[in-house]
């Protein structure tokens, strides 16, 4: 931006003259026009100059460039707004927002943007909207006001700041300002105030502001030192909050890891079948939540955000069925022999894997994420935790407190208990063996379904997901401690945190081959695992 | 002049071709012609190949319905080596030994062509390579369509530096743990050397195929990028692996803007599988964009669409390998006049076939492509947009000139080197000849 054109933007901003923006609509029609050139240089200084009127006129069609909603009328060149409506394009005009008509598809260009020009159009609509009524437009703009750092907004800042009545707000434009300030202001002693208001907030942002500032080295020696030290202790008490994000990391990984090989704990740690094609039951399940999904976008795409609520019973339905079925009609002819078991399921598990691929195909599913499970919350001191990693972490501790109450404190729980501890004395008792085991089979791939729904969140729904998770499953069950399922939960929490504090020292493939070592090496110690079940069950 | 030209190369190799020839010459009296396709379609990478096997069958039906060639039908002969790469060798053998076919399409990994290179040498087979890799080879019996490194990763890198792409000063260099990744960050690291970064401002990382928790990756990247330097990222990732790369840092909220990444395996069909809104912005570089608007474009996406009977498939740039190197075999095979190996490989050189991009793209005599080289960004539809792009085709070279060993070679597999990894022609130019 030419600092002259900034200047007046800044003047006019400042004093809030509506009337000189009424008087000069065909000025400002002309410059819109400018958004339609060549090269991005071109539109840049077209940017510029429209964001230089002051007029808030502009927002609209610079939101509508930085959105992709901006065309040009494949005949006559005209500059158009667009809005997809089924199969045509609704096109309305830059300035003012007539409707101008219904297009096809192919009747528009699209005019193209890349980061620079995004940059630059942030920066403009930050200017812009700083003092629009509406709070989270304002907070927008002074993020975009804050990365800009020009020192030509600083009246608008100013006069923002005059107003704020958010308390949150006006800290961040107290920031914007000191950041500018920090490198702008004429005055040492100015800066130097710039800096003890940003050594109040720790945060990547400001450590990145001032290594930036150090690495510049403009400023006398005393700013410099004083920056210097700045960055020492926002450094200093950033350290820690990054300990507790690799803590965070660990658990989330963690909790993916339980998700996984919970079921396993009960069809192996209870039953003691090796099914192979436990990760196939995991599958299955994020394709559930895919079909779900798809139905919902067909019938009601209104009640999207609710898909995965009804994914969950549904994928425990389809995975525990097939999980029966594969038990009847496999597994039960095979217990007590754990290799033939072993390679049988895992040639089931080859089974399941091509009948998806020539069901869906081999690419991969677009399971999409929910409103409530996007984005992040973003702590002032730079922690971040992921809304999907939170409600994962949650959702696993859920489905672990469900099996414990189903295991301890139902018939089904008790039967099953009993079967597996002494099937003959539970069979003479009267209990059906067979029924108890299918349905115990059952229980466990259903859960392996319901992890699916979780993993559709942040992996690959495509055949080959169960893989990625088969080996940790078993890893994590034996570590915890075969046929317990409080074993499992330690075990996955553990192996999680271990693998997050190890990655970003070893990285992450060398971090893995380090966890497996130690595995290794702890079952040497102790071959039942951290928690070893004692007593007679153990021989049985 | 080219037929001339192509009659004295052939008299080089005269004994060989003509042995050769006359055998395969009999095995293919039959009225087919065959052609192979060795491309998984189970296990991990299915999920790329099954669509250039789609691709080849395409061609192989269009090519039919427009009369053949030689006056005869082509038939595809299609085997799954179900991602394993062992299994790659043995397919490669049965097809040519077995099924007599007179060219391959195949492989994607660069661990897959390896594995059949030595089949392919030793019993004289033809396969043409349509993915973009690492460079440092030529085999007389390979032609490479896809990217060399000079072709995609530099170009890449040189955009990121200008001042349109975002000035970068700082470079993460993020791969899965194979030869393509480890073998293109070698050579960029040289490149990024060459134009005064230091190695202080490059971090370089690997993860396992298939990874899926890339929490503490992006927040070290938002780390390493805090340092005040703008910071872009240059991604080798592989595969499926891509997605919950590509969400995480949606999640973790890194614009574009901010800190740019630029991927070499991401394509349209990668995005497909993916919310892209988040990603507006992050860059793909490649040598075609399905959103390129051409008329031979438009009228390939048609004819593919028509083929698959799926109006929602995208198209990709490993497909346009393969399209045009179907093309130039075809070309080289009637020129020919048969389908022998050493016939078609000395037709090969020179040949022409007009891009889907734009600009026609050249065979040259070290197996590799001259092509354009496009920078896209994108979109929120899951498309990239073309923000950049070469003023004319960029010529493969398959032995980087930034790897101080490799810069000393030079591939040619014409007289006098006839050599992929050469330092001096086989052949003596001059007096002595």
């Amino acid at each position: 931006m030419h600092p002259f054109v900034r200047t007046i933007l800044a003047a006019l901003l400042a004093f809030w003259l509506p009337a000189s923006a009424g008087a000069q609509d065909a000025d400002l029609q002309a410059l819109v026009d400018g958004l339609a050139a060549k090269s991005f240089n071109q539109k840049i200084d077209a940017v510029d100059k429209l964001a230089a009127t002051g007029d808030p006129k502009v927002v609209p069609v610079l939101t509508a460039l930085l959105e992709g909603r901006l065309f040009t009328l494949k005949d006559g060149d005209k500059l158009v707004i667009a809005e997809r409506k089924g199969r045509v394009y609704v096109t309305t005009a830059p300035l003012g927002g007539a409707n101008l008509g219904e297009v096809k598809k192919g009747d528009l260009t699209k005019v193209r943007v890349n980061n620079k020009l995004r940059g630059e159009l942030r920066a403009a609509l930050g200017g812009l909207t700083l003092l629009s009524p509406d709070p989270s437009v304002r907070a927008e703009a002074v993020d975009s006001v804050l990365k800009a750092r020009d020192a030509e907004l600083m009246p608008v800042l100013e006069k923002a700041m005059a107003r704020e009545e958010d308390p949150a707000l006006h800290a961040r434009m107290a920031l914007a300002h000191a950041a500018t300030n920090l490198f702008a202001a004429k005055k040492e002693e100015a800066r130097l105030e710039a800096l003890a208001r940003l050594s109040e907030s720790a945060t990547p942002e400001v450590r990145s502001l001032l290594n930036e500032f150090v690495a510049g080295g403009k400023g006398t020696e005393k700013v410099i030192a004083a920056a210097k030290e700045t960055l020492e202790a926002v450094e200093g008490r950033l350290r820690l909050w990054e300990t507790v994000g690799d803590v965070f990391r660990g658990i989330s990984l963690g909790s993916v890891l339980l998700l996984a090989a919970v079921g396993l704990a009960i069809t192996f740690g209870v039953m003691g079948v090796i099914n192979m094609a436990h990760g196939e039951m995991v599958m299955l399940g994020a394709y559930t939540t895919f079909v779900v999904q798809e139905a919902f976008r067909a019938y009601a795409p209104g009640a999207f955000d609710l898909s995965l609520v009804v994914a969950v019973p549904a994928a425990f339905l389809v995975s525990g069925a097939v999980g029966i079925a594969i038990e009847r009609g496999v597994i039960r002819f095979l217990y007590g022999r754990p290799l033939e078991t072993l390679l049988a399921t895992w040639g089931i598990s080859l089974v399941l894997q091509q009948a998806v691929r020539s069901v869906f195909g081999p690419t991969n599913r677009d399971v999409g994420a929910p409103e409530w499970m996007s984005g992040a919350v973003e702590f002032s001191n730079g922690l971040l935790l992921t809304y999907n990693r939170l409600w994962i972490i949650a959702f696993s501790l859920v489905v672990v407190g469900g099996i414990v109450v189903v295991l301890r404190k139902t018939a089904f729980g008790l039967q099953m208990r009993a079967v597996t501890q002494n099937r003959a004395m539970a069979n003479s008792m009267g209990i059906r063996t067979g029924a108890v085991d299918a349905l115990t089979f059952g229980m466990g791939s259903g859960i392996a379904g319901i992890a699916g729904v979780a993993l559709s969140q942040i992996d690959n729904v495509s055949p080959n997901l169960g893989q990625a998770y088969i080996i940790d499953s078993f890893m994590v069950v034996v570590f915890g401690g075969v046929g317990n399922i409080w074993g499992t939960v330690v075990g996955a929490f553990s192996l999680g945190i271990v693998n997050k504090f190890l990655e970003p020292v070893a990285g992450a493939v060398l971090a893995k081959i380090l966890v497996l070592i130690a595995i290794i090496l702890f079952i040497q110690k102790r071959p039942r695992g951290l928690f070893a079940l004692k007593g007679r069950a153990v021989e049985a | 002049m080219m037929k001339f030209k192509n009659l004295f190369r052939a008299g080089a190799f005269a004994g060989a071709a003509l042995a050769t020839g006359l055998v395969a010459g009999l095995a293919q009296a039959a009225d087919t012609i065959k052609v192979g396709v060795l491309h998984s379609l189970s296990g991990t990478m299915a999920i790329s190949e099954t669509t250039l096997k789609d691709t080849v069958l395409m061609m192989v039906d269009d090519l039919n319905k427009n009369g053949g060639l030689l006056g005869k039908k082509v038939e595809a002969v299609v085997v799954d080596p179900a991602s394993n790469w062992p299994l790659f060798a043995e397919k490669a053998r049965e097809l040519i030994e077995k099924d007599k076919v007179s060219v391959v399409f195949g492989c994607w990994t660069s661990v897959s062509r390896k594995s059949v290179l030595p089949v392919f040498e030793e019993l004289n087979g033809l396969l043409f390579y349509p993915v973009q890799y690492e460079g440092e080879e030529s085999s007389r019996n390979v032609f490479y369509t896809g990217a060399a490194p000079n072709q995609q990763a530099i170009p890449a890198v040189d955009y990121l530096m200008s001042e349109d792409g975002g000035a970068a000063k700082r470079w993460v260099l993020l791969g899965t743990d194979y030869v393509y990744p480890r073998t293109t960050n070698k050579i960029l690291r040289a490149y990024l050397h060459s134009k005064g970064v230091a190695d202080a401002d490059i971090m370089e990382n690997y993860t396992p195929f298939g990874h899926s928790d890339w929490q503490s990756i992006v927040a070290s990247v938002k780390k390493f990028a805090s340092a005040g330097k703008k910071t872009a990222v240059v991604s080798t990732i592989n595969g499926d692996a891509n997605v919950p790369f590509y969400k995480e840092l949606g999640n973790q909220g890194i614009k574009a803007e901010d800190i740019p990444v630029v991927a070499f395996s991401v394509g349209e069909e990668e995005l497909a599988g993916l919310d892209t809104a988040p990603l507006v912005g992050h860059l793909a570089a490649w040598n075609y964009f399905m959103s390129v608007d051409s008329p031979e474009n438009a009228a390939f996406i048609k004819k593919w669409h028509a083929f698959i009977k799926n109006e929602k498939r995208v198209t990709n740039d490993p497909m346009e390998a393969h399209y045009i190197g179907f093309k130039m075999w075809v070309q080289a095979v009637e020129q020919a006049g048969t389908t022998a190996v050493d016939a078609v490989r000395q037709a090969m050189y020179g040949q022409k076939v007009k891009n889907l991009t734009g600009g026609v793209a050249v065979m040259n005599t070290n197996h590799h492509l001259s092509k354009p080289v496009l920078i896209g960004e994108i979109q929120a539809d899951g498309q990239f947009e073309t923000v950049w792009k070469t003023d004319g085709v960029v010529v493969g070279d398959a032995w980087s000139d930034f790897i101080p060993e490799s810069a000393k070679l030079t591939a040619d597999w014409t007289y006098p080197w006839v050599c992929g990894n050469c330092e001096k022609p086989k052949y003596a130019t001059g007096a002595g000849m």
